[in-house]
């Protein structure tokens, strides 16, 4: 009985370790998600069953993609008595592909990247990536995305649904792009890791500042795409990921309260993930074929590497921001550029850019924006102006740190104001 | 995670699933260790409604919802989440005729 349970934990064990792999690869074989799926279940609960009696296979995930191949062709050759009008031809097709694709353990990886690209396809819907990307290749379950996201659970499964429904009606090819169209269908993909940290990071919306356990799966998930594909904006998105995470204990107080980088306790930053990150920010740099991701990631070095703020470079920041704006012209680059240039040449210069974006009509309804603003003004005594933006930022914002540090700068205005 | 997935079917839908295509469909989920339980029901006529108010017992007919789907079976399954069990839901044939409701079970609070 002992041993049984042993086994039992093995098969566990093997489950956390390789259920991800051995489903990428049953996708492939079996060309459909749902069936993959069940092929999955039917191997694993065939593994406790035979395991214990023959002994753990020398090789596990090859004996489990085996079996779940088999089981798949097993039930759908099952199902095609019951239905009349037979669309299940499929089977005959998957017992003549050619067995031995699935050992060479090169493709079994090649399987993994082939999930996380049609996860992330640019047909989908962005919230239907984030979902499909978390469940199928993080091995979350529904209502832990649900959870994580704030979403009700049937609201994540319908979009779970649609999207593997749009897979198969759309015949969605399972492939690495070619070299041709890697560049954007990776951009896609590092998108959706980098939304699913800043969910975790900064939650759109909630009572708590950070949801850790979010943004560690998508640090995970960041690792495991610069294991299979170290593309230079891969692991600048991994640089800027560590880079944001070592600063997280320090960005809230016990309280809950947010703190701002400028007033953080940097002894409680994290050094063994500023030292990580600022080496993958070098290694992306050194490839002079980075992007956006690598460039934010030297940011946060630039600040990760400042003992105390009074240390901090601007003059580099503004720089990088410059680098920035010519590669990805937005306006909430413009507006993050303004901080710095405020920080390095006083808050005249920042409010004058804000200004400017304000004016031609951009991000009026951005609270950071108005947030920016207000700090300016507050900073050259311009009180009214002050109020009326941290009024205006306090109006956009659905978080409630955000909104009680916002209403804490409120506070400190009227206080100042009284003799 | 257990989940019950509640059939519901019009009245003259109950028999338009053979018996023994939904046999052997729940035969296939108890092979793959999905089911735990299912059974079907008569329908709402046969049914009668009971309660206990003030230690008094009363007995109703029915429930006779205004509803024109009536609860005409159950299937309670193991699934590793929501859309799991919404997949095995999609293999029990009367979800062609009618539909069926996926709940998760609550465990009882200690």
């Amino acid at each position: 009985m002992e041993a049984t349970d042993q086994i039992h934990e093995t098969v566990s064990q093997v489950y956390r370790s390789d259920s991800r792999r051995v489903l990428a690869t049953l996708i492939r074989l079996l060309g459909d998600f749902d069936v993959a799926e069940e092929a999955l279940h039917d191997a694993f609960r065939a593994a406790l069953e035979q395991w214990p009696r023959d002994g753990v296979p020398a090789n596990p995930r090859a004996w489990l993609v085996s079996a779940g191949r088999f089981k798949a062709i097993d039930g759908l050759r099952r199902q095609a008595r019951f239905d009349p009008l037979d669309e299940t031809g499929a089977a005959a097709e998957l017992a003549v592909e050619d067995a031995a694709a699935w050992a060479d353990p090169e493709s079994v990886e090649d399987d993994r990247l082939r999930l996380i690209f049609t996860c992330c396809h640019p047909v989908l819907p962005p919230d239907a990536q984030v979902a499909l990307t978390m469940r199928e290749v993080c091995g979350l379950t529904t209502e832990e995305i649900a959870q994580a996201f704030l979403t009700p659970a049937p609201t994540l499964a319908q979009r779970i649904v649609r999207a593997k429904a749009k897979i198969r009606d759309a015949e969605l090819p399972y492939l690495v792009p070619a070299p041709s169209e890697l560049p954007a269908r990776l951009d896609a993909v590092l998108r959706v890791v980098y939304l699913v940290f800043n969910e975790g990071y900064a939650p759109s919306s909630g009572v708590s500042v950070t949801r850790h356990d979010v943004s560690a799966e998508a640090i995970r998930l960041g690792r495991l795409i610069v294991d299979l594909l170290p593309e230079p904006e891969a692991v600048g998105l991994l640089g800027l990921m560590l880079l944001h995470e070592s600063r997280r204990t320090a960005r809230t107080s016990p309280s809950g309260e947010v703190i701002l980088l400028d007033e953080q306790d940097r002894s409680l930053w994290n050094r063994g993930q500023i030292a990580e990150g600022v080496r993958l920010v070098e290694q992306a740099l050194s490839t002079r074929r980075f992007g956006q991701y690598t460039i934010q990631a030297a940011i946060a070095a630039v600040h990760a590497q400042a003992a105390e703020p009074g240390a901090t470079d601007w003059a580099e920041i503004v720089g990088l921001y410059d680098v920035l704006a010519r590669m990805d012209p937005s306006p909430v680059i413009e507006l993050n550029r303004a901080v710095a240039v405020a920080m390095r040449d006083g808050p005249a210069a920042g409010l004058a850019i804000v200004d400017g974006i304000l004016d031609r009509g951009d991000l009026k309804e951005y609270r950071l924006a108005h947030a920016a603003r207000a700090e300016f003004c507050r900073k050259l005594g311009r009180a009214a102006d002050a109020r009326l933006s941290y009024d205006r930022a306090l109006a956009l914002t659905k978080q409630e740190p955000d909104r009680r540090l916002l209403e804490r700068r409120l506070a400190e205005l009227d206080r100042d104001a009284k003799p | 995670m257990k989940y019950l997935c509640l059939v519901y079917l019009e009245k003259e839908k109950w028999h338009a699933v053979p018996d023994r295509e939904c046999a052997s469909s729940g035969d296939r989920l108890r092979d793959r260790g999905l089911l735990l339980a299912a059974e079907p029901l008569h329908p709402v006529e046969t049914a009668a409604t009971v309660r206990v108010r003030n230690g008094k017992v009363s007995v109703t007919d029915g429930p006779f919802a205004e509803t024109k789907e009536q609860l005409a079976g159950f299937y309670l399954v193991e699934a590793r989440d929501l859309n799991e069990a919404i997949q095995i839901a999609t293999k029990i044939p009367p979800v062609r005729e009618g539909s069926i409701e996926v709940r998760p079970v609550r465990e009882l609070e200690p």
